[in-house]
């Protein structure tokens, strides 16, 4: 074979070994990178089962639990902030991603049509608004004009339809033989049936992983919240635990309501934090590596489709 | 520019992104089509209602606002009155090219996502080859999980985490103090903020950004490689001549996609970290529309800012994608 005269012994043998110090490298290296990547989540979580006196006075990565504490989940636990804004979210999650999930399915469907004339205009329009927007002023002004600012609608509503979910569910109606849904006609199927019935289960691996990029989006989403939310009784957790965290001057309302149960509220606070990060990430990471496949599905369709 | 007609059908059998023909326009929207269509259709144009209010009223009214620029806007005469009666023209514009913050905002803006891209984008593409080359599933299947851990994190709780690992008595704030002798908030510092911001960046995104190459990686047909050992090629030149090229589609549109969102890049998570110490350095185009927006109320002025990135970043993308479709035949539309 040509290889033989072109590589010699020597050099193969060589290039193995080099070959073998890079994959010893490349392990190593990957171990490394793994490492980076959890080791703040295990520094927060071994934090904070922490004794709460020890952890004030360490400076470093905690990565041994000392002293375990519950103390700071059931300080979370039993904050009426956290509580609520957990609450809310369940409700901003379930009503936005219901919502927004019968509507990008039947409207991709529609989409997806070729015998449709005005399909490729409409399709044409709603792309625009990915590269180009209004911005967040005039959206604000009309969210007033609407008088959707400071109810849960305006959490809702303007973040319902995602355009990537949207057409990461028209290409996959797309992939679907037409004579699968011919054959529906001629049964008298109407255009809901075709849906729900005949094509949905065909692309449900697509509806799966929209379903989770809406739950992940409206889980996470704070910023519409805070700029259309006054009213604390509507406060999704992402706005809470930004009090929490972030603006936390020691005396925001979040946070003092939590510590004021105990003595020693100082000594506390920064316990608190940490179990307030394990809480509200808990369901995410949890979860995640169980739907991962669903991810690397969506990933494709979504970036190297379109 | 449908993006969403173009190209990308067949990435599975090829790799390559086939571009479909546009169909002749002349003739499409003639009365008796629109009527047969519309006779034909209803029922399912029916259905996309509430798709297209949506966008109406979430996207192309915000649009519409966008007239607020050009005028003083005060509420009582709302955007069309405040237009006909307080017109003022490109004043808004003129006034921001003018002021101070001007140029301090386009050099934050275009440094904080240059740097962003420059090394974010290569490091992921050498991450999916790095993990592409694993051949234990196993530690493949772990490296990739754990990588990916940091993405299902809320950006408000990765924000928390920052903030606490650069205060004072945090772990980085400590680590610095023993390093450069002063004790000091790290996001009080201006110049750490650059690179506090993309570590962080880097921290929960690089992972996640990977699956998409390392899925562009497993379509590159194997029988390319055997064809390249026979020709006696090492890993290196296979590397070369057959990885890259295989991926070079996903690569480019990748590309295209953000530089296309170098200015309108996560403002969110600046205006979670950042505080006025910084401003220097922190303060980017999108924060101070922000600011000046909803925290100030000056509606008219900041809606010209903000268009003025809008504008920048629409024309980056087109300027990016017709390049691209130049000298590579690869386009997003």
């Amino acid at each position: 074979m040509s290889s033989i005269a072109i590589t010699p012994k020597e050099n193969r043998i060589k290039s193995s070994f080099s070959r073998k110090a890079f994959v010893v490298f490349n392990y190593a290296l990957l171990t490394a990178l793994a490492i980076a990547f959890i080791l703040p989540v295990i520094h927060v979580l071994f934090s904070s089962i922490s004794d709460p006196y020890w952890l004030n006075t360490q400076s470093g990565l905690v990565l041994l639990p000392h002293g375990i504490n519950f103390t700071g989940y059931k300080l979370v636990f039993n904050n009426s902030d956290l509580v609520r804004g957990f609450l809310n979210t369940m409700i901003y999650v379930t009503a936005a991603t219901v919502l927004g999930l019968v509507v990008t399915i039947v409207s991709a469907y529609v989409l997806s049509r070729k015998d449709m004339l005005f399909v490729d205009a409409i399709m044409m329009l709603i792309s625009f608004t990915m590269i180009f927007g209004g911005g967040i002023v005039p959206s604000y002004i009309i969210m007033q004009k609407l008088g959707l600012l400071n109810t849960r609608w305006a959490v809702i509503l303007p973040a319902c339809i995602s355009t990537y979910n949207l057409i990461i569910m028209r290409t996959a109606f797309q992939t679907v033989p037409p004579a699968l849904e011919e054959s529906a006609r001629l049964d008298g199927a109407g255009d809901l049936t075709v849906i729900f019935q005949v094509l949905l289960p065909l692309v449900k691996a697509s509806a799966a992983t929209i379903a989770l990029y809406y739950i992940i989006q409206h889980w996470n989403s704070w910023f519409q919240a805070s700029m259309y939310l006054q009213n604390r009784e509507l406060f999704p957790l992402q706005l809470v635990l930004r009090e929490i965290l972030i603006v936390n001057d020691s005396n925001t309302a979040a946070s003092m309501s939590a510590l004021d149960a105990v003595s020693d509220a100082n000594a506390y606070k920064q316990l608190v934090k940490y179990a307030v990060i394990i809480v509200s990430s808990a369901p995410m990471l949890v979860v995640y590596p169980f739907v991962m496949k669903y991810f690397e599905s969506g990933v494709m369709v979504g970036a190297v489709k379109g | 520019m449908a993006i969403a007609r173009a190209s990308f059908t067949t990435r599975q059998e090829t790799g390559k992104a086939v571009k479909s023909a546009r169909p002749a326009r002349e003739r499409k929207y003639t009365k008796e089509a629109i009527r047969k269509d519309l006779k034909r259709n209803w029922k399912r144009y029916l259905l996309i209602v509430p798709l297209i209010l949506f966008y109406v009223v979430f996207a192309y009214m915000p649009m519409g606002g966008i007239l607020m620029a050009f005028s003083d806007y005060k509420p009582k005469f709302g955007i069309f009155g405040s237009l006909i009666k307080r017109f003022v023209g490109l004043e808004n514009f003129t006034d921001f090219f003018g002021s101070f913050y001007f140029w301090r905002l386009m050099k934050n803006t275009i440094l904080l996502n240059g740097w962003s891209l420059l090394i974010s984008f290569p490091l992921t593409i050498i991450l999916a080859l790095l993990i592409n080359d694993i051949g234990n599933k196993y530690f493949k299947k772990t490296v990739q999980t754990l990588s990916y851990l940091p993405y299902f994190i809320s950006m408000v709780v990765v924000c928390g985490i920052v903030v606490d690992f650069c205060k004072t008595t945090g772990v980085l704030g400590t680590l610095m103090t023993m390093l450069t002798g002063k004790s000091q908030n790290l996001l009080g510092v201006a110049s750490y903020w650059r690179t506090i911001y993309i570590s962080s960046d880097l921290w929960q995104g690089l992972g996640f950004g990977t699956i998409l190459y390392i899925a562009a990686l497993s379509g590159v047909d194997k029988q390319q490689y055997e064809a390249a050992k026979i020709d006696g090629a090492g890993h290196w030149q296979q590397l070369i001549h057959v990885t890259l090229p295989g991926i070079s589609q996903t690569i480019i549109i990748m590309l295209i996609l953000r530089v296309g969102m170098l200015m309108a890049s996560s403002y969110e998570k600046t205006i979670l970290m950042y505080n006025s110490q910084i401003y220097d350095t922190a303060d980017i185009i999108a924060s101070y529309v922000y600011r000046k927006g909803l925290m100030d109320g000056d509606y008219s002025y900041s809606t010209a800012v903000g268009l003025f990135n809008s504008v920048i970043n629409l024309v980056l993308i087109m300027t990016t994608n017709k390049l691209s479709r130049k000298y590579t035949e690869t386009s997003l539309f």
